[in-house]
């Protein structure tokens, strides 16, 4: 069984369902839990569900180490950028203790955080900072698409006995689709083709899953079949997944919200390079423009990728043809 | 310490009497229209400003209090909820509201928008809208003060929430130890966003003041009324002179209550943003406390007070906020009727 929800309810129902299965999850954060009414602290109580003050350094460092003592802490953070204040607990601490350990300290932290605010919150509150932390060996990064996969990698998350930075874009917080109902798990490291294609393959991330999805369809009204994937994992990352699909179309647009140098995108077009030579005809990235995230609509616009950039970018790696050595 | 002699300053911190008090009443008004011309765009002119706008009705007496201590070449450092200030730094209406509309005559152009206002010519090098972090920011301007020995100092606003980051602490700590010229005001304004500020301050839960946290660094602390501008000037005074006589920094909490929302509803486009009811009623069901500060309305409590002490006459009273209106309402106008950027102009400014 399945029913519509929205993408942002998907998540809060998958710590819910996370929190009655095992007590030994908590969930705290800024803004949240302040009256007795809340939801969750009547379901939770008080012990478990708690307000926090904006404090992250205390926050972050607070869950892990509970994390390290015997609790699963979810942290509410809100926007990924007020990790930055926070970012030595982050990519320097969560990520180091089961290494430096020899395997004896498991850190089994989640820090949720949307990200990518595209509507005029500027320079500080729309940005993409995943690129910073999928490279660090010890923590994983999930950024679902859709309310189904949110919910299910949510609870991946929970029971993943890793730190994991579950980023949520949060442009799609109101988007509805089917949800599995009762108990989901959508493993981590594990991409999904969210449009099987034969021409091209378009690898998105986040919110711009979307608007791949859209070019796709767009570009299938002129005859053009395109794949579109989402990885869903940054860290672990399926590169197979996407090679699989670049051997058969030997044509790939990255569509990334962040920019060039600090996107996904090249991290997945290196593997791609290595992997996929020989099959490789074309291959394009559509990210932001290299510019912090500016407040006025039509600066933002222009900075951020869209559905007709990656229409545009489909076409040209379609009619790219080899240069003769 | 010699004291450098201000120029005529924006602040008008030179001025004495009843002339300063009408003059703190008249910043008072400009800033408290402005914000309601602000809420009112949500209304008639909707998705005209994008992304969070954060008002500070409730907080004129504060800043203007503050404020009217300041000499001409001093810093001000406030934090993203920033339209205040500049208001009384004399930054043109226009601009400002230009800004806030992502308009190309904006402050800054339309790249940072309510949040991030800007202005160096008038000594406002900008605002973090990252909690706390402009504390140590404003304390590296104090350093550049300490340094330069011009005779400024630096006036440093941020909320109660952001007296609970890391950055807090650590700036007053170096501000002691360096002796840096510069005064803290923390502008308790009883929420940080939809949470009361006993639910998340050690002092609070104590039944402190706020300004307890000053011991912690062994500089002075105050706490005082912030929705009277004379007494919070009185103690805002006593802080900048000891900064300006190289003794280093002081804090002083303004206590007083944001009387709008902590912003406009935060909503993914094309939904529609406005401002919601304050948090008070909407989140803690306590009309009460909401009704009872509002009737410490600063601007109306100080507009009664002048009146009865006949620094203002009903007739003057009414000039001063006609001129206000007329004012703001103008900057609306011109606002609207700014282009917006052309879309290329992004690439710009990325650096120095
Ligand atoms: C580091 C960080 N964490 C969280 C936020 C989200 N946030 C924006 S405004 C705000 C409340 C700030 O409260 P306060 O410091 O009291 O200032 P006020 O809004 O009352 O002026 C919060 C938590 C943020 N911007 N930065
Ligand atoms: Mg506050």
């Amino acid at each position: 069984m399945a029913r519509e929800m929205m993408y942002g309810d998907a998540i809060a129902a998958a710590i819910i369902a996370e929190m009655q299965r095992d007590p030994n999850v908590i969930f705290y954060g800024q803004n949240m839990a302040m009256t007795e009414r809340d939801p969750m602290l009547k379901k939770f109580g008080k012990e478990r569900v708690r307000i926090a003050p904006i404090s992250e350094t205390a926050e972050i460092g607070i869950g892990i180490g509970a994390a390290m003592t015997g609790l699963r802490p979810v942290v509410e953070l809100w926007m990924s950028e007020f990790m930055l204040v926070a970012f030595d607990q982050v990519i320097n601490e969560a990520p180091r203790f089961r290494y430096m350990s020899g395997g004896q300290v498991s850190v089994p932290v989640v820090l949720k955080a949307g990200y990518g605010f595209c509507a005029g919150w500027a320079g500080q509150h729309s940005n993409c900072i995943y690129h910073t932390m999928m490279g660090i060996p010890g923590l994983k990064v999930v950024v679902p698409s859709t309310p189904a996969d949110a919910k299910g990698l949510m609870a991946a998350a929970i029971r993943d006995n890793n730190p994991v930075v579950y980023l949520h874009p949060y442009m799609l917080t109101l988007d509805k689709g089917e949800v599995p109902d009762g108990e989901y798990v959508v493993p981590l490291g594990v991409a999904d083709i969210k449009r099987p294609g034969t021409d091209v393959t378009i690898v998105a991330i986040g919110w711009m899953v979307k608007k791949a999805l859209a070019a796709a369809e767009r570009l299938a009204e002129e005859n053009i079949s395109a794949e579109v994937i989402d990885p869903r994992t940054l860290a672990p990352l399926d590169v197979a997944t996407v090679v699989n699909s670049v051997r058969k179309t030997g044509r790939v647009v990255l569509v990334d919200q962040a920019p060039r140098h600090s996107s996904a995108a090249v991290v997945i077009a290196g593997e791609i390079a290595e992997h996929a030579v020989g099959f490789l005809r074309a291959l394009r990235m559509v990210t932001a423009l290299d510019t912090p995230i500016p407040y006025s609509e039509p600066l933002e616009n222009y900075v951020v990728p869209n559905e007709e950039k990656v229409v545009e970018a489909v076409k040209s790696v379609l009619t790219h043809k080899a240069v003769a050595a | 310490m010699p004291k450098k002699k201000a120029r005529k300053s924006s602040a008008r911190s030179t001025q004495s009497g009843s002339d300063q008090l009408r003059w703190m009443y008249t910043q008072m008004v400009r800033i408290r229209e402005f914000e309601e011309a602000v809420k009112r765009t949500f209304i008639h002119h909707p998705g005209v400003i994008r992304g969070h706008s954060h008002l500070g009705d409730g907080a004129e007496a504060s800043i203007v209090g503050a404020l009217s201590t300041r000499h001409d070449t001093d810093f001000v450092m406030p934090s993203y909820r920033c339209h205040g200030y500049p208001i009384v730094l004399g930054t043109p209406l226009r601009q400002m509201m230009a800004e806030v509309f992502g308009r190309k005559d904006g402050l800054c152009g339309g790249f940072g928008g309510s949040m991030h206002l800007a202005d160096p010519s008038r000594h406002f090098p900008g605002t973090s809208g990252i909690i706390g972090q402009s504390i140590a920011q404003a304390t590296g301007a104090a350093l550049t003060a300490q340094v330069k020995k011009k005779g400024q100092i630096v006036y440093c606003f941020f909320g109660d929430g952001a007296s609970k980051q890391g950055a807090f602490f650590e700036s007053l700590n170096m501000a002691a130890v360096w002796k840096l010229p510069i005064v803290y005001v923390l502008e308790n304004n009883q929420y940080q966003a939809y949470t009361h500020f006993s639910l998340e301050d050690a002092n609070a839960v104590a039944g402190d003041p706020l300004s307890k946290k000053a011991e912690a660094f062994s500089i002075p602390g105050a706490t005082v009324d912030g929705t009277d501008p004379v007494a919070v000037q009185k103690v805002v005074a006593k802080a900048a002179d000891r900064a300006r006589a190289g003794k280093g920094p002081s804090l002083v909490e303004t206590k007083f209550y944001r009387l709008s929302a902590h912003g406009n509803v935060i909503t993914v486009p094309p939904l529609p943003t406005q401002f919601p009811e304050h948090e008070a009623v909407a989140v803690y069901g306590n009309r009460k406390e909401f009704e009872r500060w509002k009737s410490k309305d600063p601007v109306k409590r100080f507009r009664e007070r002048l009146l009865k002490s006949r620094v203002l006459t009903q007739a003057s009273a009414k000039r001063i906020e006609a001129a206000a209106r007329t004012e703001v309402e103008d900057a609306v106008q011109f606002a609207l009727a700014s282009p917006l950027p052309a879309p290329e102009e992004a690439l710009q400014h990325v650096y120095a």
